[in-house]
């Protein structure tokens, strides 16, 4: 099968997972039980990796961009940069991508070690719909979990912005908060959490279907594992831009 | 299914015995297969995996699947259980023709057959107890119900101290064990068992077997036994259980008193049937690959 034969018929396979989960919310059986776990596990699980991520983010931010404004004079105006740049771009990539090298390995890992071993043919053989018990709480659990997750990566980031503009450059925290309250918009909050559910979307069924998809035994696990990881990290940055764009236009983002 | 209204008779080791057998032994139901095979063809890409493979097995009947790995038996399996769908020919099961049948079709299907994979196939993430649960979870059985149905079972496999234990901690003839019991909750018409001694000490692999005989001379369960070993084929062709007097269950071999005609054997080879009959047919027959399986040599 040559690449782009390959890449059309694994779209058709994603779009198809997508497709049965999404009905599967909607018909019975349902396994609330399961979707909470995975919210537990997707969002409450992540939390310190992603707070940490975005909290050093903002730091780094404003260690690297301070001397700069200093330079034009307007370093009160750093808050709102660090606003900026975190709410649009780098907490939802940033974290769509913490989570997907957390949560997208181990979805893939498990359902790969689920097929190898079985158990998914003995989920089926005794009435259970993979779809519905596995994929569609882990889809559901990072479609709502990753929007908070980066509402709160933002928040930690503009924290460690202020504490480092602060601490380093002797900014009063008020001075940092003001300017970016000033430079928020509503499009900007709108953006930065539309486009993680779409990453979350991404990340959840390039895992599932890299992990229902393995072959080859426990070798073919840590290939789906890492396939799934790299797969996902690219399409979340493809997707950024696109996303981006569309926002831009939709939504008037951008202009400042 | 699970409606134990009448009170059953009680075998020592604590299992209920089916001795109210409702249809008399010549009722067409027995003689009509339960599952049948009709020139089935199946291919992966170039390479074919099944190519014509037609048999039929009868109520209460047991049919041994040999062949070498790769021969074909496991998928043989997989078909009847619309895991895999054939690219031409007919399934049935029960009378009902399943080819044609959706992942939903399937489902009520799927609740006539106990399925014993090859290593167990435990949801490790799950004790013993949810793992044997699993199918009654799914149908919203009362916790009760579970708990009696799960027990029953696992002392049907002599496991009921492992009820508490994880997957992880058990041996692999444990596994295989807790496997069956999971198998049949519900009490299933048709077991399907996928080398269900692959990889066991003899002594184990002997249990497994001896489960095997029980339900299909106590439970009348209809049953596909996919090995490679012969040591399976001589006690699962040659020996039968009864209940003796004190109510116990054992195990006696076939003879003058008896002659087995519940089970039989079929050889596949490269996704062919070769020999379909009885053990003794299979260990007098002159084909220079039936006689180097059955007695490694030519």
């Amino acid at each position: 099968m040559n690449p782009l034969t390959r890449f059309i018929f694994e779209l058709q396979e994603i779009s198809v997972l997508i497709w049965r989960s999404f009905v599967s919310l909607f018909t019975q059986p349902r396994y609330v039980g399961e979707w909470i776990k995975q919210m537990d596990l997707i969002g409450v699980g992540s939390l310190p990796i992603v707070l940490l991520t975005g909290f050093f983010t903002g730091g780094v931010l404003v260690l690297q961009t301070f001397p700069t404004l200093e330079y034009y004079s307007i370093q009160n105006e750093a808050g709102r940069s660090v606003a900026t740049s975190l709410i649009r771009e780098l907490g939802p990539v940033l974290s769509a991508l913490m989570v997907s090298g957390r949560i997208g390995s181990a979805i893939a890992a498990e359902l790969g070690s689920m097929v190898v071993s079985q158990q998914i043919d003995a989920m089926r053989a005794f009435g259970t719909d993979p779809n519905r018990k596995l994929v569609a709480p882990r889809l559901l659990a990072l479609i709502f979990m990753l929007p908070l997750l980066t509402v709160a990566a933002d928040i930690f980031g503009l924290i460690g912005g202020a504490m480092v503009a602060n601490q380093l450059y002797n900014q009063e925290v008020s001075v940092f908060v003001n300017s970016a309250r000033n430079g928020i918009q509503i499009a900007d909050i709108i953006g930065g959490v539309v486009k993680p559910i779409f990453f979350g979307l991404v990340i959840g069924s390039v895992a599932c279907h890299k992990g229902l998809s393995t072959t080859g035994g426990t070798v073919g696990v840590g290939k789906s594992t890492t396939n799934s990881v790299v797969i996902a990290s690219i399409w979340v940055i493809i997707f950024d831009f696109f996303l981006s764009k569309a926002l831009q236009y939709l939504l008037d983002m951008g202009r400042i | 299914m699970l409606d134990d209204e009448q009170e059953k008779p009680i075998m020592a080791d604590g299992n209920e015995v089916i001795t109210d057998f409702e249809e008399p032994i010549n009722d067409r139901n027995r003689v009509a297969p339960v599952i049948e095979f009709r020139d089935v063809h199946l291919a992966f890409d170039d390479k074919v995996i099944l190519d014509g493979v037609s048999f039929s097995i009868r109520r209460g009947e047991t049919k041994l699947i040999l062949g070498r790995s790769g021969g074909g038996k496991s998928t043989t399996i997989r078909l009847i259980l619309g895991l895999l769908k054939p690219d031409s020919g007919q399934i049935f099961i029960d009378g009902e023709d399943i080819t044609g049948y959706t992942e939903e079709d399937m489902m009520h299907v799927r609740q006539k057959i106990g399925m014993v994979f090859q290593e167990g196939a435990l949801f490790d993430s799950i004790s013993v107890y949810e793992n044997v649960a699993y199918r009654l979870r799914e149908q919203n059985v009362e916790e009760d119900e579970i708990e009696h149905e799960v027990r029953r079972m696992l002392r049907f496999v002599d496991l009921e101290d492992a009820i508490e234990k994880m997957p992880a901690e058990l041996s692999g003839g444990m596994r295989r064990r807790v496997g069956i019991a999971r198998a049949l909750v519900g009490d299933p018409e048709i077991v399907l068992y996928d080398e269900p001694t692959a990889g066991l000490d003899p002594p184990t692999a002997r249990t497994i077997c001896e489960l095997a005989i029980k339900l299909r001379d106590l439970q009348d369960v209809s049953s596909i036994f996919v090995t490679h070993e012969m040591n399976n084929v001589g006690y699962l062709s040659s020996e039968y259980a009864i209940i003796n007097e004190q109510g116990e269950v054992v195990f006696e071999k076939e003879g003058e008193r008896l002659c087995l005609i519940n089970t039989e054997v079929i050889m596949l080879r490269d996704g062919k049937v070769i020999f379909n009959g009885t053990d003794e047919q299979l260990r007098k027959h002159r084909d220079p690959y039936i006689q180097n399986f059955v007695y490694g040599k030519n």
